[in-house]
Formats: structure tokens, sequence, C-alpha cells
């Protein structure tokens, strides 16, 4: 006797959250299954092998059924075919582009091409995600980026109106597509004790004071891509080291400020001029692509690195990154103000994410 | 010309990329009603395009109004090949021809495709504008409503019951047609689907004609079916109970406006004055499609088998003479009907008299090819979409349908007889067929009606006020029709455990529903007879020959297996029993399925003993005693499992001797229904005090093995095949209805009737357990109405298909202790009467002026006095969960759902909704569709493509549903699911029929609050609302 056919089809399309999981982990059904039996399942319900395979199985063409629909959330609202309550709706959805942290650290700052997606087994392999869940993410990450890379209006926004994420995952997405746009360096040796998160919370910072939306909320692309106007212009900063003068006065002026108020006094002392010339030349830098995409690089390397093999407490480090871009407005001789904070408020506010072990 | 139907299609979305070029499609859309066809501009480059068409109309005469489904079919423009279709939809407007359904069609519908499923959705709004007056409207069969619940429907009293109508219209399948040989699949399968939408609408306009001439206004319990019968033909058969119904206004006074576009009946010039002054008389003929091609020259009858209650007892005393007179009575009433049947399987309080049990008759016949020639030559004559008349040129074939129908109806009706009955309730037809071998089968419950529904007024009411008082509630119809001094079989009679004034069976067997006020000891349960027979494959009459002998042996085997699994359970009743007799290529198939219960009024079934033949061996003795230990544990465990503790009863208080409970399986075989001698066969085991079973061979182990095999459901879960569970009535509002199929490949080595019997008693268990598996989320529920159907697709394959609903409850409530027991059903009992005032009863005032029902409280008094409290003490008064306000229900229902959008489309096989008010009928759904694949792996294999399938069908019910203003189907059933694959072709198909009642439900804690609102709400209502809402 084997089963030719075996379906269950509910007027309300049942979801069960945990083979739902198993499913978006990339699991075959044998391998659900065995994973629900040593869950206990078996033990719990009473029920046979046999029938946890039907139940698995129905599930599994349940949500592959489902998966087209997900491509675009707002049909799966519209869709007539499964009666799906919209709790469990947002559910899916949620669930379905959600990522792993270990992924999306491999992919994050990479082109959404084809090349990487040939490399997805090795990142598999490397994270022991399976290669199915990595294809899941990484044509999440694509879909996403297509859908609005051309788009008018706030980043986030569009992501949430196009795929109806939440808050949360919709801020996320936009990190991802922000850095995959513009191919942000992530993968380096040194950076690898950043998180997604904190790279998540500087692409926020960056999108809002950095990017063509920031002055003009009229045009294509504008939270996607960087400001070239600003990115020019802030060759013009490179005066606060170059200038000798004004360096030695900068100086002076923080060290003043901060005299009694910093345990790590005379490193900063004697390291003011090396910081200062590295956080003013990355912004000088920023206008060649490639110095764009080594942003995160070079802050590393030439902030966090040294402050860190000082060992700088971060509240020494937020005292003296806070003087040091409130005190150039008393620099007389310095005419960019403007340009100064829409760059310093933002580098500071990544700069403080980024410092930790 | 009495009607104009007008179409408007507003829009499409998410229609399918038609142009690989551009990725985008130029659709258009046709409207298409009988010959007349309108299209739309093209709208081009879009998967959403806006057409906002003017309105198309039609001007038709109502019986196209009522045959002819609305066809809009959505196309793709091509300039330079063929328009592509991207699919269709059929709109059955039938709902917008009764005065108080719907009086607008507006909604997205899902654009099917048979090849490709459902592609986008289109928007579209129909009305119809009759151009009769009111008058003209009752005469033509426009206004009869239709119903697929089987009892009467919630916001409806019944006035008169009339009874049986019936009609049958046969065509050629297109499928067989010679054309379909070069034909697209798509055009094969969509002139299938529009043939049997035409023939639906067709039989639809003629029972309702039959309706009007009966004087009734509505069809309750309307079932209609398909026979596939392959090459000979395609027959479409309706039965239904015809009714005069009246609508009930009271609560619904107070309802909110509901999104019934009601308003739009102003529109309507059905307000007009009759100023055309038309009361002729319809011009369409009430012509009976009794014609049928399909001759038959062999037919062989099946001696049938009654179930009733067994026993035999000595002549009762009182009973006698006035049921002379009741009978007498009645059968005026009903004498001068053909067929005294009624399909309901639930009744208003006091229709049913007295139950005598099931009556089943079976039927095979052979059916023929087709030898007509001038087939062909005559259709070119006929209007390309109408029907033919087969009586036209095949009215001198002898055996036609109709004929094969009403002999099997004879026979029902002459065993109802032989049970001292007038009438059958719960009756149904159903037919099995396998290539040219056809069963037909139908069943009911013989039944002894109370007279004063069946006719006008006009009954004395003297004798009404008689069969009252002597029927106490919760008994009377478990007391047996048959006179005891004239009894047709011996039988073992008791006296009623409950009134102890009339005699009762030791088991009762029914096909319907358990009565509202029968008094139920615990909770029943789901009981399933399953039987496998081979048969050699063989072809004609020798096959038919086959059949016929295996069938008596069957039917005897599902009845032995039915009562040993009754008596596992500690149960005496059997209530919705539904045989099916399944005919394969080598095999027949026999599903029953009921749900048991104990009946306080009946006696408690004996145990079942085990008996050995030979009893030499010791160690086979030891086996014997080990196997009735196990029985009689089970029997243990499951009278407690059920809540069974029926009162002990001390014979001191009944004063008369009780006759000696006998427990005997008798089964009455009645040759033809012309013979009035009535053969009978007594193959009950001997005369001993316990059900015995003798396990002298293999075969009887095995049954005594598959009796224990049946697992019971995981705790917190019950089942059942009936509308309510009898002994749970507590239900919350969370309803999850859903089909389940399945299909098993037998390996063909080996196959014997046990291992048969086996692998269809696993595949039934590894369902149920399945199901069980599925929805432990909802526990504690119910499953409700759980119908399974078997198929035999081919030689090796066994299909199963079970829908049913589950429904929660709440399981403190269920759990209340017998203390608080009396008092609750003295509440109830209360309320019970309130709820039977606004039921039919005051129609019928005028002839009773005193209150005709004093069932429940008296019912209480008097167990009570009979037996100083423990008469009572367990026993449940078994209340239908209706959704009309009984109070102790409203305290239970569960807030609604916070996230329950305005698009959801609740469905159910059952005739109400939990929690809920229906407030509107808005028409009957019938849908029929085809589905064909030609890329099945592609699909996802047959389970894919099944699971697609199903889908679809539920989203284009709930869409249709939606259109009309409802949010609820009830009565839903899935008439039929014929699949089948040619996987190696890389195909398969699959036919799905499903039909069921739109309505409007409101939910009863949203009822409160509007009465609350309400400032002539009194104070005590607005209180209960209150306690409620926080």
């Amino acid at each position: 006797m084997t089963s030719e056919l075996d379906i269950f089809v509910g007027n309300t399309t049942l979801i069960d959250e945990e083979v739902y999981r198993l499913w978006l982990d990339g699991y075959s059904v044998s391998d659900a299954v065995a994973l629900r039996v040593r869950a206990g399942i078996l033990e719990q319900t009473g029920a046979t092998a046999a029938v946890l395979q039907s139940d698995t199985m129905d599930h599994y063409r349940t949500f592959h059924m489902l998966e087209r629909l997900l491509h675009a959330p707002p049909k799966l609202l519209h869709q007539l075919v499964f009666q799906i309550p919209p709790s469990r709706q947002a559910l899916l959805i949620e669930r379905y582009y959600a990522f792993d942290e270990a992924f999306v650290r491999e992919v994050l700052g990479k082109k959404l091409s084809k090349g990487t997606k040939k490399d997805l087994d090795d990142i598999s392999a490397k994270t022991g995600i399976t290669l199915k869940s990595c294809r899941r993410q990484f044509d999440n990450f694509k879909r996403v980026f297509k859908v609005v890379e051309e788009m008018r209006g706030s980043l986030a926004d569009n992501i949430q109106q196009h795929f109806l994420f939440s808050d949360r995952l919709a801020r996320d997405y936009a990190a991802i597509v922000f850095f995959a746009n513009n191919r942000f360096e992530t993968a380096k040796k040194k950076l690898q004790y950043l998180s997604f998160g904190d790279f998540a919370f500087c692409a926020e910072l960056m999108i809002q004071n950095w990017t063509l939306g920031a002055v003009d909320s009229q045009v294509d692309d504008m939270d996607m891509d960087l400001d070239k106007e600003f990115l020019q212009d802030l060759k013009e900063l490179k005066v606060l080291v170059a200038d000798k003068d004004l360096l030695d006065l900068h100086k002076s002026l923080v060290c003043t400020a901060l005299r009694g108020k910093l345990g790590v006094f005379s490193e900063m002392e004697a390291n003011f001029k090396n910081l200062s010339r590295g956080l003013v030349n990355v912004a000088a830098k920023l206008t060649h692509n490639k110095d764009v995409r080594d942003l995160f690089v070079d802050l590393v390397e030439k902030f966090v690195e040294p402050c860190r093999s000082d060992h700088w407490p971060l509240g020494d480090v937020r005292l003296f990154l806070n003087q040091y871009s409130v005190t150039v407005h008393s620099l007389d001789g310095f005419r960019h103000q403007a340009l100064w904070d829409r760059y310093m408020d933002t580098l500071r506010g990544c700069l403080l994410r980024l410092y930790h072990d | 010309m009495p009607g104009k139907l007008k179409v408007k299609i507003v829009a499409g979305r998410h229609l399918p990329v038609m142009d690989r070029a551009s990725d985008l499609t130029d659709a258009f859309v046709e409207v298409k009603f009988g010959n007349t066809t309108f299209k739309t501009d093209v709208y081009l480059k879009s998967l959403n395009p806006q057409w906002n068409s003017e309105w198309f109309k039609f001007e038709v005469d109502d019986e196209d109004l009522q045959d002819e489904p609305l066809q809009i079919t959505v196309l793709d423009h091509d300039t330079y090949s063929a328009n592509d279709a991207i699919g269709k939809v059929y709109i059955d407007i039938d709902p917008l021809l009764y005065s108080e359904a719907a009086t607008v069609i507006s909604g997205w519908f899902p654009i099917y495709d048979t090849i490709h499923g459902i592609r986008g959705e289109i928007n579209v709004v129909v009305k119809v504008d009759l151009f009769n007056d009111l008058n003209r409207f009752r005469q033509s069969s426009c206004g009869v409503k239709f119903f697929c619940t089987t009892s009467i429907p919630k916001c409806y009293r019944a006035v008169i019951i009339h009874g049986f109508v019936e009609e049958l219209v046969v065509n050629e399948d297109p499928e067989y047609q010679w054309i379909d040989r070069i034909r697209t699949p798509r055009a094969s399968n969509e002139a299938r689907q529009r043939l049997i939408s035409l023939m639906s609408g067709e039989l639809q306009r003629k029972i309702g004609l039959k309706v009007l001439e009966m004087r009734g206004n509505a069809v309750v319990g309307y079932l209609q079916c398909f026979d596939l019968e392959g090459e000979s033909g395609l027959v479409v058969r309706a039965i239904g109970t015809a009714c005069t119904l009246d609508k009930l206004s009271s609560p619904a006074a107070f309802l909110p406006a509901c999104n019934s576009p009601s308003k739009e009946m102003k529109e309507s010039p059905l307000a007009h004055p009759p100023s055309h002054g038309c009361r002729s008389t319809h011009n369409s003929p009430i012509h009976t499609a009794t014609g049928s091609r399909l001759t038959q020259n062999f037919s062989v009858s099946v001696p049938t088998l009654i179930y009733t209650g067994m026993g035999s007892g000595s002549a009762g005393k009182e009973g006698g003479p006035f049921k002379a007179l009741l009978r007498q009575q009645t059968q005026s009433a009903l004498e001068q009907r053909e067929f005294p049947f009624f399909t309901l399987t639930a009744f208003p309080p006091g229709f049913l008299v007295h139950v005598g049990g099931v009556v089943s008759a079976r039927s095979v016949k052979l059916l023929d090819r087709i030898h007509n020639p001038a087939f062909v030559g005559i259709m070119g004559n006929t209007r390309s979409y109408k029907l033919l008349d087969w009586n036209s040129f095949n009215s001198d074939e002898p055996e036609t349908r109709d004929a094969w129908w009403a002999e099997i109806r004879q026979e029902i009706k002459s065993h109802a007889k032989a049970l001292g009955c007038h009438a059958v309730v719960g009756y149904s037809e159903s037919t099995s067929i396998c290539e040219e071998v056809c069963i037909l089968s139908a069943s009911g419950t013989a039944a002894v009606l109370n007279p004063r529904f069946l006719q006008d007024g006009t009954v004395e009411g003297c004798l009404e006020q008689r069969i009252e008082e002597n029927l106490p509630a919760g008994c009377g119809f478990c007391h047996i029709p048959y006179d005891e001094l004239n009894m047709p079989f011996p039988a073992h009679l008791t006296y009623c455990y409950n009134c102890r004034k009339q005699k009762v069976p030791d088991v009762l067997f029914t096909t319907i529903d358990l009565p509202t006020d029968a008094t139920v000891v615990g909770k029943g349960c789901l009981i399933q007879a399953r039987l496998c027979r081979l048969k050699k494959k063989a072809q004609a009459e020798a096959n038919a020959t086959a059949i016929s002998n295996l069938l008596p042996f069957m039917e005897y085997e599902v009845h032995t297996q039915l009562m040993n699994k009754l008596k596992l359970k500690g149960m005496n009743a059997l209530f919705g029993l539904r045989i099916q007799i399944t005919v394969g290529e080598n095999m027949l198939m026999g599903l029953a399925s009921a749900t048991a219960v104990y009946l306080a009024a009946l006696p408690m079934p004996g145990g079942i003993q085990i008996a050995g033949k030979t009893p030499s061996d010791g160690s086979y003795e030891q086996h014997i005693s080990h196997m009735q230990k196990k029985i009689s544990d089970t029997i243990a465990k499951n009278k407690e499992l059920y809540e069974i503790n029926p009162p002990e009863i001390s014979e001191e208080i009944i004063g008369s001797p009780i006759p000696e409970p006998k427990q005997r399986s008798r089964l009455l075989r009645s040759q033809s229904e012309s013979s009035d001698e009535v053969t009978e066969l007594d193959l009950s085991h001997g005369k001993k005090d316990a059900f015995v079973l003798e396990i002298d061979d293999t075969d009887a182990m095995e049954d005594v093995h598959s009796l224990l095999t049946d697992v019971p459901p995981p705790s917190g879960f019950y089942s059942c095949n009936t509308e309510i569970m009898p002994g749970i009535n507590n239900w919350t509002s969370e309803i999850q209805m859903f089909t389940s199929v399945r299909v098993i490949r037998l390996s063909s080595l080996n196959l014997t009737n046990q291992a048969l019997n086996k692998n269809f008693n696993d595949l039934c268990e590894n369902l149920l357990k399945s199901l069980y598996f599925k929805l432990r989320s909802m526990i504690p529920c119910c499953l409700c109405h759980v119908n399974f159907t078997v198929s035999l697709p081919e030689d090796e394959l066994i299909q199963v298909t079970v829908t049913a609903v589950a429904i929660t409850f709440d399981k403190n409530q269920a759990l209340q202790t017998t203390k608080t027991h009396i008092e609750k059903s003295l509440q109830r009992a209360s309320t019970d009467n309130e709820e039977l005032l606004q039921f039919p009863l005051e129609l019928c005032s005028d002839s009773l002026p005193s209150h005709p029902f004093p069932p429940a409280k008296e019912h209480l008094e008097s167990a009570r006095s009979n037996s100083g409290i423990p008469a009572a003490q367990r026993a449940v008064t078994v209340e239908k969960a209706s959704p009309m306000g009984e109070g102790n229900f409203r305290n239970r229902s569960a807030p609604p759902c916070a996230n329950s959008t305005v698009g959801v489309v609740k469905m159910t096989p059952l005739s109400f909704i939990p929690g809920a008010k229906i407030t509107k009928y808005l028409g009957i759904i019938n849908m029929f569709f085809i589905r064909e694949t030609t890329s099945l792996r592609e699909e996802g294999g047959v389970s894919g493509f099944l699971h697609a399938f199903i889908a679809e069908v539920f989203a284009m019910v709930r869409a249709h549903v939606a259109a009309l203003g409802g949010n609820a189907v009830v009565s839903y059933i899935m008439k039929q699911c014929v699949f089948m694959e040619n996987p190696n072709k890389n195909q398969a198909q699959c036919l799905i029929n499903v039909s069921g009642d739109a309505v409007i439900f409101v939910r009863e804690s949203e009822l409160e609050v509007i009465s609350t609102q309400q400032p002539t709400a009194n104070c005590q209502q607005s209180c209960a609302g209150g306690e409620v809402t926080t």
C-alpha cells in the first residue's frame, strides 16, 4: 500500500510556524521530519511517523504555492486562493524575508549579481546555512533591490510599501540595499568584528545625511546614492589638516576643553594630529568611488584601531569626538562649517557605533 | 420579455503576462448570455486593466434567466493571430431572481482557466430587472427559493412542508462526443462546464415549477448530483423537500444594515404597479424529463435490508388504538403523495413523532451504449444552447432513468410501510458507476410524522393535542411506530426507559440528525464500518449479477460491524447513518459512517462475548479469554471516555416488569417492492443475552481485531458526522472547514479480502489520525459533519475524500459537574420554550389555542417524580447549538477575531455558524469545475495538482459569496471529486462539484452591542450584554 496522493486543504490555510521555519531554513522534507521527531513532537501528540511525514509534506506544498505570492507581498494580501488571517500573512512575509546574521555579513556590500550568487556554495559551507536558504536570502535582497532601486522617496518607506515589512525589517533592508548599491567593503578581516547591526546603524545615518535625499526629496534614487556634490565639497575640509596653524589651533582648543575630563588625555594629545588627519583625509578621499567603498576600512584603520590600541574608553571617545567637531566652529579661519557638520555629525555617530571590541 | 440582465465590467487585476516581449497583456472582455455577446474595449499593456465598461444589457425571458449562466471571458488581444483566452468566469444569476435574496452581484471573481487554474481576478457588477408584477412572479418558477440546508433555514419558519420533489435531466457528455477528438482539452472542458451549468439551471427551474404546483415557495434540503456515465451520457438529478416558508422578522429588526446592497432594490422595476397585468401562465411548459436514451436491457433489483431496533416483546396495551388513529390521520395527508419522502435531517419541534429505523434500497443497472445515429441530425434542429428533450425521439424506450429511480423509491416506500411508518425522512439518493455498471442507492429513515406541518391548517386540533400529551419530550421519537400485535417480524422491545409508557427497541439506527429534544447520556462519537470485497472482473450482465450477489453480504457485514462497534462504545443508537457502496473494476467497497450516542430512552446495551468453536486447546481458550478481557476493557474505557453513566433504574418505580433486554441483530430482507410478503432472514447469532462473536475461523478473528484497532481520537478531540455533537453545546466561534483527499495504490500481489480490508481500514484510520494531528492547535474541538466518500478511480487505486468542519468549544463549560445540571437544564428549558414560541408554532395557534408544547419542563418534572433525581441526573438535554440566541450560548461566545477583515468568507458543512446568527440567505451556490493539466510533474505531481485545484475551488466559492454580499457558506458540500491521472503522459484531470447556501451572518457579540444601544431593549438584556462585552 503506497500513498499516491495525500492532501489537506483548509478554508483557512493552516500555517505551522515550526514547519515554516524548517522550510525557510532549507531543510528537505525528510530532514524536517527527522528534526521534528527529534523535537519530541511524536511524544507530545501521540502521532505516528507517517502522520508527521504527511503533515510535513502538506505544509511544504502549501509553502511552495505561497512562495510565488511572497515574492510580491501585496499579492498575498489581495489574492483569493488562500484565506489567511492578516496576522498570519504578516508573519509569513516577515519570516520569509528575515535573514541570518552570518549570511548577511557575507554578502553585505557585495554586488547582488550572478557572480555573487555563484559564491553562495562557499558561503553555505562557511556559515553552515543550507544552500537553499542562502539562495532565498540572496534572492530576497536582490528582489527588494530591483524593486526599489529607481524609486523616489524614502528608501525604507518604499520597501515597506512594496513588501509590507515591519518597520525594523524595512530599515534593515534599506541598509542592505544601500550597502549593495554603494558596494562598501565589509568583508576585510579587520572589519570582521562588526555586526550587521553596526553597519545598518551607519547606513541609516548616511542615508539620512549624506544622500541626495537629504537635500532634495524629489529625485530618483535619492536614498540610494551618496550626494556627489557633497562628496566633492568634502575636499574643502582638507584645510583643517593642511593648514598647520589651523590644526594647532584646533588641537589646543580641544585639549583645553578636555583637560582633566579625559582618562586618556595624554594619549589623545599625542595622537590628535594623527587622528584628525585620518578623519579629514577620509573625507577628502570620498570623491573616488574606490575610496567610498573603503570607507569603513579607513575609519577602522585611521581611528578605531589607534584609539583601541591606547585603550580609550567609549566615554572618552565620545567626549573627544564631540569636542573635536564642536570646536571647529570656533576656528575663525574655517569657512565650511555647514559642510563640516553634515560630514562630522554622521561620522561621529558611525564611529561611536563602530568603536567596540 | 420578462427580464433585463445588466452587466458591467469594471476592472481586472493580477492578470498573467500574455505578451512575453513586453511582459504585459492587452486584455479585453467578452460578456455572453445565451446567444448574445458584448465586448469591452481592449485595455492596452496592463496587468491591471481598468475597463469601466458601459452597462451591457441582455433582454431575455425568464426561462433563460434561470437556465443560463452568465459567461465572462477575458482575452488577450492579438493583432496578428487569434486572440488568446486568459480565462473565464461563470456567474449563476439565480440568486438575483428571488425577491428576498441578493439584488446585485458585485465583486472580484477569480478568472479561471481549466488548464492553468486561476489567472488573476476581474471585477464585475451584475443586476437583473424583472419586468413582472408580483403575481406573475409567483407563477414563474423564478421566485422559488432553494436551500441546501437540510433543516428549516434559520431565519424562516415552515408553514407547510409539502414533501418530495425530484427531477432529472440527461444529455450526452461532451467529453465523449465525436468532436472531442479534434478539439482542444480546454474547449472540451469548457463545453462540459457550460453544459452542466446549463443542465443544473434547467433542473432547478423544473424543480421550481413542481414546487409551485404544490403551492410551495421553497425547496429545502436540495441535493443535486451528477452521474458521469461516460459514453452513455451525463445525468443531472436533484431531490429536495418542497416547503412553504415564511420569513421570521422579529429578531432581525434591529440588525445593522448589512453590506448586502438591498438599497438597490428600488432600481428594479419589481416595485412597479402590476401594469402589465399579465397573469398568464408561464411560457415554460412543464415537462418531466423522464426521457433517457440510456436504454436498460439489464437490471438487478437487490434484496434490501432494513435496519431497525431489535428485540421482541409482548404487545403493548395503550399504544395500539392511538397509533392506529394517528396512522389513519397522517396517512390521509401523505397517501396522496407518490413518495412521502423528506430530504430534511432536522425538523421543527413536534414534526417527528416516531422513528422506525433505516430503510435502504439498492439496484444494479447496466448502462447501455449509444446506438442512435439519428442523434446528430436531431441535434441540428434545436437551438444549440438548448437541451434536447429526449422524449421527442426516445419515448419508446421502456426503461428510463426516471423509472429506475421510481422503482427504488417504491421499494423504500414499501419498506417504510413494513415498519409501520408512512413517511421517510433524512432521505438521500446516490449512485456508484464503474464502466457500464451502475449501483443506484437510496436510503432514509422510516418515520411517523405529525400531520400538522404537512397540510394547510385544516387539521383537527384535538387529535394533535392528544399526540403531544402522549409524547413526553426526549423519548417520543424512540417509541416504536409499528404495532406490537401485528409486527412484521419478531423484535425485542422494552418499555421506554424515560417515560415507562411506550415500547422502545433496544437499538435505533437513523439517517437523521439527533432531534434537539432527545435525551442523551454522555457524548457521542463517530463510528465507521469499512469493508472491501474482491470481485472477478467481468463484463455486462455477468458483472452486474456478480455485484448484486455480493451486495446483500456486504450490507450484512456492514451492519454487523456497526452493531459491534456501537456496543464496543457502550452506546445504543446511531444517527446520520450513511452507507456508501462503491463499485470498482475488481472490488466493491462499503463504508458506513454514523454518530453513535446513548439515548436515555433506550435500554443499556449488553456487552460482547466471544465464543470459540473448538474449545479443545488450552492455549486457545486462554487466547479467547484474553480477547474477551480486552473487549470488556475497551467497553469500560469507552464508557468513561464518553461519559456514559446512565441512571440506574429500580424496578419498583416502574411497576411493570421490564422484559429482559435481549440484544440481537435482525435483518429484514425483502425481495421486491411489489411483493407484500416479506421474507426475513434471522441472521442473529443465536438467542444469547449478550452479543456473541464466534471466532471459529480466521475471518472472525480479523473482525475482532479490526474492532480493537479503531483508536479513539486523542484527548480533547471529538468527532461526529451529524450537525452537532451530542453532549457538547458550548461552541466557541473558531471554525475550520477542510477537505482532505487520499489515494492509495494497492500492491496487486496477494490481494485478498483480508489484506484489502486492512488496507482500507488503515487508510481511513490514518486519515483520521492525520486530521487530529493537523488540527491539534484547535483543541478542545470537535470534528462535525465528517463526510467520507470512497471512490475507486482505477484497478488498484482507492480514493477517500473527507470534508468536515472543526469547531472549538469551551472545555471548562463542558466539564461542568452534574450538580448544576438540573438547574441548567431548567434554565435551558425555559429558553427553549421561548425559542419555540418564536418558532413556527405560532402559525397554527388558531387551530391550537393552548400551548402546543409543554415539553421540556414537563419532561423534567416527570423525570424527577419518576425516579427521584437519578433518572435526570446525568441526562443532558441535547440542544442544538443554534445561533438563535439562547442565553447560555450567548455568554460563551468568544470575542470576535481581532484581525478579521472584510474579505473573510467562512465555509461550513453545518447549517449554522457557532456564535453567530444568520440574518439572510442570499441564494444557493452550485458550482462545477474541471481542471486538467498536461504538466503534472511541473505542478508538483498529483498532490500538488489537486491541492491547488481544491484551494482554487474554495476561492471561487468564497468570491461568489462575497460578490453576493455574503460572508459565509453554510451546508457546504463537495458532492463530487473525480480525479483521474495518467502519470506516464504527465496528465491529470479532476472534476469537482460543490454546493451550499450563501448567507450573511452577524456575530452574536455584535448583535448584543447593538441591542444594548437600542433604547427599547429592556434592562435585563442590556445588562447581560454588558457583562459579555466586558
